[in-house]
């Protein structure tokens, strides 16, 4: 964000091997790096992709109902009729996987691209509206950011009860401001820009700035942050659900099917090691994606 | 002067102790704002609309919410936290059994953590794009995202179940000489410590970079001094203001770990207590803890800011 607070350099179409802190023209090395954030983005993309297949298209796919008891052995091991094992109750662990990975997904999805929106939005206000205005959405934001996002989800539960869109409001309260405070910082920024005043001396209004000048610039780096918001989400819904105040049963996300089955742990059971795998595969791979995606469009702006 | 310094410094204490206000604030409007009532949830459903109207006079629920608010705020400056819902007792009481529990924990972990983790930032600096580099950057950046449950299982699997080292649980009322001491904190801090690290780790190694590509290190490089030198000599001591400030922001995300490790491990610390609170909807309870981590967490943000002021020489030798 600090190479934005600068204006555009001068030399910005030079070739990027003449990157900013290394005075030399270093070849060798640059390159070797490189390949290394592209290897980096396909492993991201690759897994990512994947859980978004599973999410789209895993009930589909499921063997069985995922409330179907299917086996009379509890925790049973990995076999051929049942590749993930069965969970405490005797179901199938790949179904139940392959069905609670919509909610994990789903949910954070939903949760990541409201709390964008609405943070994104609100951000743009130093563009649109007047400054008093502008100053009190940032003390409202600036006091939900200090509430740690599990604090605000277990206050929000144990008043209003574990609801699948409580825990979507609870989510958005605590990831929109968030993202309102990057996006507003950006917006500030690309305000003061050359064009962006060029615009007003045209006399454009307002909406049009906001609109043609300053979202165009501004949304990928809201996406990134996207991006970041839903690891972070998908962490916290799971993080609840395994807490037993998340997702309700019959309903199951991915930490779900951990706490369910967290009794067969001393057994060494796959039924809680997969879903908890799953989980860690998801977010790993999404940050992975994540980072080598703002990484490079980092090295681009020098 | 010294009193720019001290004017910064007092100026973010007071902006800290605001936030904590509006904070509370936000706090009591959520669980204030109950669909059901207070008074109907302590009785049942089968409560007759008198007993219901008495105990909401009784517990002063008729009052308009202001009141109340002031009540509540005030009971938290004198120490009187209210009644758990569930069993009765003091929430000061409750509360005080558990936090230094929680405590030990949060101590050990961060006096395991932040050394390992520093090293770990100063090293991957030191050979930037170089293979440790690389390699530590790929494991910080997936332990990042790792959700601890993920880890605790892992841990637990492999060393109680496997390799039958550890105890799977943590009872601290068992801890007879330092050996079973080491056993029952081993997982949980092990647990808190793999997010924790990683998260300093990266924050370290981006202050010192910031750090090295400044044009002072250029000078001492081409001056020909060695490169060990030139980190704990030249770049690190003025790296120290940003490394602390990234270790009191990893140290608030404790908060969250310590949630899901107490639970998992069985540790009777203030968080699984908070846990227990919003599965029994403990109001009063759960309102005390969440001020309590609210607090934390605010204490930890500004020690990170204060790290940062009081780090830049430009504000402490004016």
């Amino acid at each position: 964000m600090n190479s934005l607070k600068t204006m555009p350099h001068p030399k910005a179409n030079t070739p990027q091997r003449l990157r900013h802190g290394s005075h030399l023209p270093v070849g060798a090395p640059r390159r070797r790096n490189r390949r290394r954030l592209q290897l980096t983005r396909w492993i991201g993309l690759g897994v990512f992709g994947f859980w978004i297949l599973v999410a789209l298209f895993g009930p589909l796919l499921a063997p069985h109902p995922m409330g179907a008891f299917v086996s009379d052995q509890m925790f049973g091991g990995i076999s051929a009729a049942y590749p993930l094992g069965t969970d405490y109750m005797g179901r199938d662990m790949l179904s139940r996987i392959l069905t609670g990975a919509r909610y994990t997904v789903g949910l954070a999805l939903v949760a990541a691209c409201l709390s964008s929106l609405i943070g994104a939005g609100f951000g743009m206000l130093s563009v649109l509206l007047p400054k008093w205005l502008e100053e009190s959405v940032r003390r409202v934001f600036d006091t939900l950011i200090s509430i740690p996002s599990k604090m605000m989800a277990l206050v929000m539960v144990s008043a209003f009860g574990a609801s699948i869109p409580l825990l979507i409001t609870a989510t958005v309260l605590s990831y929109a401001p968030g993202a309102f405070r990057i996006a507003h910082s950006l917006a500030t920024n690309l305000a003061t820009m050359e064009y962006v005043q060029v615009a007003h001396t045209r006399g454009e209004g307002r909406l049009y700035i906001a609109a043609r000048e300053i979202f165009p610039n501004m949304i990928q780096s809201v996406l990134t942050d996207m991006g970041m918001r839903f690891v972070f989400i998908v962490l916290l819904l799971s993080g609840m659900s395994f807490l037993g105040l998340g997702v309700q049963p019959p309903a199951a996300d991915l930490g779900s099917l951990v706490r369910e089955n967290i009794g067969g742990l001393s057994q060494g059971a796959i039924a809680v090691i997969a879903p908890a795998l799953a989980i860690g595969t998801l977010t790993i791979g999404a940050n992975l994606l994540i980072d080598s995606l703002s990484t490079s469009r980092a090295t681009q702006k020098e | 002067m010294r009193n720019t310094l001290f004017g910064l410094v007092a100026g973010r204490l007071g902006a800290s102790l605001l936030t904590l206000f509006l904070v509370s604030l936000v706090i009591f409007a959520i669980t204030s704002l109950l669909p059901g009532d207070t008074a109907q949830q302590i009785l049942g459903q089968f409560a007759t609309p008198e007993q219901v109207a008495a105990l909401r006079a009784q517990l002063g629920l008729n009052q308009p919410a202001i009141v109340r608010y002031w009540h509540w705020l005030s009971g938290f400056v004198t120490g009187d936290l209210g009644q758990s819902a569930s069993n009765g007792m003091a929430v000061a009481q409750l509360i005080n059994d558990r936090l230094p529990n929680s405590l030990i924990l949060a101590g050990i972990t961060t006096l395991v953590s932040v050394p390992i983790a520093i090293t770990m930032g100063v090293v991957a600096a030191m050979r930037r794009g170089g293979l440790i580099d690389r390699l530590l950057n790929l494991v910080t950046l997936s332990m990042v995202a790792v959700p601890e449950f993920l880890v605790a299982t892992l841990a637990v699997l492999i060393f109680a179940v496997k390799l039958n080292w550890l105890p799977a649980l943590s009872y601290v009322s068992t801890v007879d000489s330092l050996g079973d001491a080491m056993k029952i904190y081993a997982m949980p801090v092990l647990t808190l410590c793999c997010v924790l690290i990683a998260q300093m780790a990266r924050m370290t190694r981006a202050a010192l970079i910031d750090q090295l590509d400044s044009p002072y290190v250029e000078m001492a490089q081409l001056k020909g001094v060695p490169p060990i030198r030139r980190v704990m000599r030249h770049a690190l001591p003025n790296a120290v203001g940003p490394i602390a400030n990234a270790v009191a922001l990893s140290l608030s995300y404790l908060l969250g770990g310590v949630i899901i490790v107490e639970t998992i491990f069985n540790y009777p610390g203030i968080a699984s207590l908070m846990v227990d609170a919003v599965s029994n909807r403990d109001l009063s309870l759960v309102q005390a803890c969440a001020m309590l981590f609210c607090g934390t967490y605010l204490v930890l943000v500004m020690l990170a800011d204060i790290c940062a002021i009081l780090s830049n020489p430009r504000l402490r030798n004016r």
